[in-house]
């Protein structure tokens, strides 16, 4: 337990480092969100000044910084320009749009990967196993972006499923489990094009690991009981396999929210990708500074989650 | 005066009477691992009989442990294997990988060399002996396995059912090695150098443990080693094996009083004793001169020629038979010691 | 916290044979590792030479380092299994900047020589050896300094019984050559009864007894000594019983 609160402490004044860099280097940047009206002549400057300092833009850094850790203590997390309500609930919605992409994709990979990967350790050398690296190698050359625009494309030419958004136009009309169907139908791409993204690296991986342990002696003595099959598999070899498992779930959990930005931009799936693109370019800068601290809050859940799961798994490891 | 062990048990007690049945055969096994250009196994003609603990006395490059492996069939595919080895009225050497796992644990079992090696890191040992036995239909209650553990001379079995290995020591874990072959009552054991690594004192409560087991189960027990001093006191028999061919055989008290073979001979001068304690400083020790070289396995003549003091023209131009000279002996060499 | 080596006063001769016996445990490898100056001590000194050299300097160390040698039990894990054999034997001497490029390679084969292996194998890697091999390549490299002491760590454990007895002819012949000093730190009684001069017996990390091998073997005085000396296994017994009918 002491563990357990040591490190949630140096994961506080993590995200507090975290936060103070991306005040600072969006400060950096130059412009600001209102630079786009100066374009406008019908604005006069007088006005943009007027909203600059209501906004509180022409404080010094410190005490916008200041200010927003307020804001954040307050449950607000800071105040969006383009939208105009408090950063919270915008982050909110997108970010559980993004959870319901990522996590269902992060568990379909998990699903596939580990047993195929260990299948193919198994049969080490044979014709499957020689297949499956060749796939593996070809879906690893192809970039994401790849994948995911000749989903849409053949999305769109056979209508089979929606190409992108995440509801339907006409959506608010339907009931409770035409609506969840719909969602569902939206998934498909976003969530086959993740899937296909991290399977290849994550099949790979397990495979080396088990590869690994299969030819570790306690295998042998244990075939040599007459130990065999599934049994031999999943009780003997996969949990020594685990270790380095471990740390890439930790990974996976990482990335949860960041890791599928590129996905959401293409196929306009509503979540915090887009989003963050959005505001970067607008120089909304609390949003982007919200979204950042939200992925570097599942990045420290996800290392603390590793080393939890490294520790439960592995008995030799102790903390100390 | 030298106080080493000596051993109060008069011969009588240890020999198994020769005409116990055999329950292993092997005639003329031969194995070659994939590519290699010499055989691990040339050829080897042996019996075991029931109950009996027979040491195959080896050094490196004798194919001891290949002999081990072939019994329970765990040569990897690419070893090409002739002859056969007969138990329980099937030749091992054609068994199917099926066919195995009523055998393996249940009718032979093997106690690894080294015990840290052959458990998993992430299992607990009681798990570890409670699947061995669930594999084979035996009762795996903790306090069946409880009583397994005490055989062994483990006597706080909670601890050690709760135990993983790198908790334990290395005595605590050949014992636990050993409590995992024997849990299903197996006909044969198979013990690869399960001393290696522990100090003298402890290979001896090892040494006693499993000959107590010996004895109070019958169960017949092949020790390999390559330090003779091991099987005096502790085996019946003794098998001793050179380049991938067996040398010598016969009862260990006969063998090691007067050894036949010059191989035997010359290995037994280099065990430590109160004789050569007496040595003085600086003086070499009787070393066999040169090495065991793939030359010496394609030779036409005895395999042991190239190294031996008593080689004649005969011994590099055939290669010795078995030879008996005496009831229950049986040599391979034309010039053995008589 | 527990001691590993507690008050121990001990003396090696010079171009003698010490052995250093005990169980695992027993604190016998850690007293090498100091001896060797691996490992620093918390209390005492240790003089080499007639010079102090527990309270040297790192540098002063660097330049002592050549003379003070160890030799590890699993050869396996001790070399550099990327590096082939040459380049083992030669590194002591790259690192001490005594020689460089070709005459490395040939000093190091010259050395392969003297160990006993042949020349051929120059650039074969460590796993390629067999164990008696690798020993004598670690051997090698030890002797590659003209080191004056050579702590042997249960350098011949788990070596067949000829290969053992090789090896240690060979190390009584570097020894005669060299003027060698060797520390042989082995559990088996039995090993060191047939080669060494003098016997120190530790046991948790005391040494309980000392003295001429002689002396040691056929008057142990103290009981855990003499415990050693029953858990060797001898073959004699067997011989005594066969002659006289099984009685012994």
């Amino acid at each position: 337990m002491r563990y357990l609160e040591r490190r949630l402490v140096h994961g506080l004044l993590l995200l507090i480092g975290a936060s103070l860099l991306c005040f600072a280097f969006s400060a950096l940047a130059p412009g600001n969100f209102f630079d786009e009206m100066k374009l406008n002549p019908q604005i006069s400057p007088a006005t943009i000044a007027a909203l600059r300092s209501q906004y509180g833009l022409d404080q010094p850094l410190p005490v916008r910084y200041t200010n927003w850790v307020g804001s954040v203590i307050r449950g607000e997390w800071g105040y969006s320009f383009a939208y105009n309500c408090p950063v919270r609930s915008l982050l909110w919605v997108r970010a559980c749009n993004t959870l319901l992409l990522t996590v269902l994709a992060t568990v379909l990979v998990w699903l596939i990967a580990v047993p195929w990967g260990m299948w193919t350790a198994h049969r080490h050398g044979q014709w499957d196993d020689r297949i499956t690296s060749a796939c593996t190698s070809i879906l690893i050359a192809i970039p994401e972006l790849v994948v995911a625009l000749v989903f849409l494309a053949w999305a769109v030419r056979t209508h089979a499923l929606p190409a992108g958004g995440m509801t339907s136009a006409n959506a608010d009309a339907f009931g409770g489990g035409a609506r969840l169907r719909d969602v569902a139908r939206h998934l498909v791409i976003p969530v086959t094009t993740l899937v296909l993204a991290s399977l290849p690296i994550l099949l790979r991986h397990v495979r080396a690991s088990m590869v690994e342990v299969l030819e570790a002696p306690f295998i042998q003595a244990a075939r040599a009981h007459g130990i065999a099959g599934f049994r031999l598999l999943f009780r003997y070899a996969l949990p020594a396999a685990a270790n380095p498992l471990s740390s890439l779930f930790g990974f996976s959990v990482a990335g949860l929210l960041s890791g599928s930005l590129l996905v959401e931009v293409i196929t306009g799936w509503p979540g915090l990708g887009p989003l963050l693109l959005e505001a970067s370019m607008a120089r909304d800068v609390y949003v982007v500074v919200g979204s950042v601290m939200a992925s570097t809050l599942l990045m420290i859940l996800g290392s603390i989650v590793a080393d939890v799961l490294l520790v439960t798994l592995d008995p030799r490891i102790r903390v100390t | 005066m030298v106080a080493f062990r000596g051993r109060t048990q008069p011969l009588g007690t240890c020999a198994k009477p020769a005409y116990a049945p055999a329950v292993l055969r092997m005639r003329g096994l031969r194995v070659t691992y994939g590519a290699a250009p010499v055989p691990a196994l040339a050829g080897v003609d042996a019996e075991i009989r029931r109950g009996e603990i027979v040491g195959v006395l080896g050094e490196s490059g004798s194919g001891k442990s290949t002999l081990a492996l072939s019994i329970l069939g765990l040569l990897p595919k690419s070893a090409t294997t002739a002859g056969y080895i007969w138990f329980d009225e099937m030749n091992l050497l054609t068994l199917e990988e099926r066919d195995w796992r009523t055998k393996r644990g249940a009718q032979i079992a093997m106690v690894f060399q080294d015990p840290a090696l052959a458990l998993s890191p992430v299992m607990r040992v009681g798990d570890q002996i409670a699947e061995v036995l669930r594999a084979h239909g035996r009762t795996s209650t903790q306090a069946h396995i409880a009583g397994l553990l005490n055989e062994v001379g483990l006597a706080d079995t909670e601890r050690f059912y709760r135990a993983y290995p790198h908790q334990l020591s290395g005595g605590e874990l050949h014992r636990i090695a050993i409590a995992q072959a024997l849990s299903c009552r197996p006909e044969i054991v198979i013990a690869d150098e399960p001393t290696q690594s522990l100090d003298a004192s402890k290979q001896n409560e090892i040494l006693d443990v499993l000959q107590a087991l010996n004895r109070r189960f019958a169960s017949t027990l092949i020790f390999i080693t390559h330090n003779p001093a091991l099987l005096s006191g502790f085996a019946d028999r003794v098998m001793v094996m050179y380049g991938g061919r067996l040398v010598e055989e016969g009862p260990v008290a006969a063998v090691f009083h007067k050894p036949l073979h010059p191989y035997t001979k010359a290995l037994l001068q280099l065990v430590p004793s109160e004789e050569s304690c007496k040595r003085r400083g600086g003086e070499h020790l009787p070393a066999i001169p040169g090495n065991l070289s793939p030359s010496d396995y394609s030779a036409k003549g005895c395999i042991f020629a190239s190294r031996c003091s008593l080689k004649t023209s005969v011994c590099e131009e055939e290669s010795p038979g078995q030879i008996a000279p005496e009831e229950g002996r049986r040599v391979s060499c034309f010039n053995y010691v008589h | 916290m527990v001691d590993a080596v507690t008050d121990v006063d001990f003396e090696i001769a010079s171009a003698s044979l010490t052995a250093l016996v005990g169980e695992s445990g027993s604190g016998k490898s850690t007293m090498g590792r100091c001896l060797a100056m691996l490992e620093r001590t918390d209390h005492g000194d240790i003089w080499f030479r007639e010079r102090k050299i527990s309270e040297l300097s790192d540098g002063e160390m660097r330049a002592l380092r050549p003379q003070l040698q160890m030799i590890f039990q699993d050869s396996a894990r001790a070399l550099n299994p990327r590096f082939t054999a040459t380049e083992i034997i030669a590194e002591p001497l790259g690192v001490q900047r005594k020689l460089s490029g070709a005459q490395l390679r040939s000093r190091a084969c010259e050395l392969m020589e003297e160990v006993g292996l042949s020349r051929n194998w120059a650039d074969r890697r460590p796993l390629e050896f067999s164990g008696g091999q690798r020993q004598r390549l670690a051997i090698a490299r030890a002797i590659a300094l003209k080191p004056a002491f050579i702590v042997l760590d249960e350098s011949l454990s788990g070596l067949d019984l000829s290969t053992q007895a090789q090896i240690l002819n060979l190390l009584l012949d570097l020894q005669k050559a060299h003027a060698l000093t060797y520390l042989l730190i082995s559990h088996d009684l039995g090993l060191v009864g047939q080669v060494a001069d003098y016997v120190a017996v530790m046991h948790q990390g005391r040494i309980v007894e000392q003295g001429p091998r002689q002396v040691v073997f056929q008057n142990p005085k103290h009981e855990h000594t003499q415990a050693l000396l029953r858990s060797v296994r001898p073959l004699e017994n067997w011989s005594r019983a066969a002659h006289v009918g099984g009685q012994s």
